[in-house]
């Protein structure tokens, strides 16, 4: 049984402009992205800047208003549900942001941002809560001392399991991890990792993990959604997609980690020009456009439904990358 | 190493900067060579003093706080430390330039890329517009700047990440230095973008026979393109290797640390990562001696804690901060 089932989720964003400031175009952040995760797993979500990947989370937890399509979280369709009926919803999926400078409140102490949740839920007395907070913080590994201080006091990797204690205060049972390790020095990035992996098997949780960093996603992954320009291009079980990885954009992904191993120097296939803009995307295969290969134009009428080349393998079917 | 050898000698470089609690010192006692033509990297978190070291052999520490406290930083024979102000600006951005991290606050946003691309001609050499006009194009060229005659007359914003690195980068290298100093040239952008400017940095160093410190915190990007590699940590260059040495024989429990804590694309999905305790102390916090004592995991005594460890050739052209408990 599936937790969280997206169908065909479409994020647009009006673009204005001219004298009466109208919509005269709009940006197709998310363009009809489908998949499901399953409780206890965690799906990776990788693409370069402008993919749509934090979008797309962030139309999850409904910090945004999908444009068309479905979102169902536990059996309940959550898609245009109001801010009230989201309330008991929104207990069960949290987020967890890139930057914890920015995403924790500077002039609220450590206990004023713990407890917070439990408050805007109504849950237990005063003292309760406060013995929940040092939960919190000895299960992401931080001292009762936290408590009376601020989030300046702390370095990068103590904020970030400050996040961690806020979206796990409620006991969710999915967290949106939008690059939670990317804005960390490489020495506590690890820690962050383990940490959220001994979370995910004590609690149970489910992640749904934006990254652009491909080893991470990897590391961290069940499944693998590879996004391009607002839609998914390949779906597949970690191992699988980076062992036989079948999109031609996977694949320049994949080429272009520099490995950690001066033994292994690759001559590259160098992926030519930027992601181009989400507003008034290429029709057909976004990606054979950039690429400019010969056979895109037959992608442009075609249905670029993903299809399920391998058990879980779930590919765009272009004529152009596949 | 002999000078021959060796664009850039760093000997005990000591870095500082005044401020209202005092004098920190930022890199603390410094050394290295830049072999001629080859890429040295360095590799370090935040606050390590990487980028302090960058700006030291540049001259261009944030004045009035920054100073250069003692060593020498031989270029060509000629130390950078002491040369007046007038002679570095003859050398700075000419035979040594530096590319920096994020590409949109080191443009001027107020003036079109072509302006500032013939400043940096005009600033050593003199020559008529044609001519400016002429090497700016055949620059924009070489760094793989699609209809350069238009983007001339483009403003930074106008354009993409990956283009604004390639202006910056046609800027350092149109006066065909024979030193670039990269400063994370790459931690902005894509990892798709990132392996395309890293490539043209390596061909036009190819081309040009230049030598390159290349500066980041990610190891995959050292083994990638660097030859040798200095890993710092807490203002000191723990250890310094031939890039296969190093990744293959890591001597300081630092290096070794950081190697294992990344993930790997061939490593078990969901298991725990060797992870380095603690966090990167801040430059208030260094301490005398081993500075990465309280993270090794490993009992140190006082002596060890408050005398520096000896910064020795451990085997060929192999060099470490030799605690001995942090190196086995």
């Amino acid at each position: 049984m599936s937790l969280l089932t997206v169908q065909n989720l479409q994020q647009y964003f009006p673009v204005r402009g001219g004298l009466l400031h109208r919509a005269v175009a709009s940006c197709k952040a998310v363009d009809g992205v489908s998949f499901t995760l399953n409780s206890g797993e965690t799906l990776g979500l990788v693409g370069e800047s402008g993919c749509g990947k934090t979008t797309l989370g962030k139309a999850i937890v409904r910090l945004l208003k999908p444009t068309r399509g479905k979102i169902e979280f536990d059996g309940q369709d959550i898609t245009h549900a109001s801010i009230g009926a989201l309330r008991p919803m929104r207990r069960h999926v949290q987020m967890i942001f890139q930057d914890p400078a920015e995403s924790l409140n500077p002039r609220h102490t450590v206990r004023d941002i713990l407890e917070e949740p439990f408050i805007v839920q109504k849950m237990g007395t005063k003292e309760e809560r406060r013995k929940w907070v040092l939960d919190l913080l000895d299960k992401v590994g931080l001292s009762a001392s936290a408590t009376d201080r601020f989030p300046f006091e702390f370095s990068g990797g103590q904020r970030q399991r400050i996040g961690i204690a806020r979206a796990i205060a409620l006991k969710p049972k999915l967290i949106v991890c939008d690059e939670p390790v990317s804005a960390l020095d490489v020495s506590v990035q690890s820690q962050v990792l383990n940490l959220l992996l001994d979370l995910q098997r004590d609690m149970g949780l489910s992640y749904l993990f934006i990254a652009h960093g491909l080893n991470v996603v990897k590391h961290m992954s069940d499944r693998v959604a590879v996004m391009y320009l607002g839609k998914i291009v390949e779906l597949a079980p970690a191992e699988e997609l980076y062992h036989n990885p079948r999109h031609a954009y996977t694949k320049a992904l994949l080429d272009a980690i520099p490995i950690a191993d001066p033994t292994k120097r690759r001559e590259r296939q160098l992926l030519r020009g930027d992601v181009p803009s989400p507003i008034n995307p290429p029709p057909g295969c976004a990606f054979g456009h950039r690429m400019k290969h010969p056979k895109w134009e037959q992608s442009v009428n075609m249905d670029l439904t993903l299809k399920e080349i391998a058990p879980g393998h779930f590919v765009q079917p272009c004529p152009c990358c596949t | 190493m002999s000078s021959t050898a060796s664009i850039l000698e760093v000997r005990d470089l000591v870095t500082a900067f005044d401020g209202d609690a005092g004098r920190m010192t930022a890199v603390d006692g410094i050394s290295f060579d830049v072999p001629r033509g080859k890429t040295l990297g360095i590799v370090g978190e935040s606050g390590c003093g990487k980028s302090v070291t960058a700006f030291s052999i540049t001259r261009l520490l944030p004045q009035p706080h920054g100073k250069i406290l003692g060593g020498s930083i031989h270029f060509e024979g000629r130390d950078l430390v002491s040369l007046p102000l007038e002679e570095m600006q003859k050398i700075r951005g000419n035979d040594i330039s530096m590319i920096f991290q994020e590409p949109m606050t080191a443009l001027n946003p107020v003036q079109t890329v072509g302006r500032q691309l013939a400043e940096a001609i005009l600033l050593h050499t003199e020559c008529s517009k044609a001519e400016v006009l002429a090497r700016s194009i055949d620059m924009m060229i070489k760094v793989r700047i699609p209809e350069p005659a238009q983007r001339l007359n483009e403003y930074p914003h106008q354009l993409s990440g990956g283009m604004r690195q390639r202006m910056m980068i046609a800027m350092a290298l149109i006066n065909k230095p024979k030193l670039l100093i990269a400063d994370e040239p790459t931690t902005a952008l894509d990892v798709t973008v990132q392996a395309q400017i890293l490539e043209l940095i390596a061909d036009l160093q190819k081309e040009m026979g230049m030598s390159v410190v290349l500066i980041t915190h990610d190891l995959g990007v050292i083994a990638q393109v660097c030859d040798e590699v200095a890993v710092m940590y807490a203002g000191r260059i723990v250890e310094r290797a031939n890039v296969h040495e190093l990744f293959a024989k890591p001597r300081h429990a630092y290096t070794q640390g950081l190697l294992e804590s990344i993930p790997r694309l061939d490593s078990k999905p969901k298991t725990l990562l060797k992870a380095i305790p603690g966090n990167v102390p801040g430059i208030a916090d260094f301490k005398p001696g081993c500075r990465f004592a309280e993270r090794s995991g490993r009992n140190h005594t006082a002596q060890q804690l408050n005398t520096r460890p000896p910064f020795i050739e451990i085997s060929a052209n192999h060099w470490v901060e030799n605690c001995p408990i942090c190196v086995a």
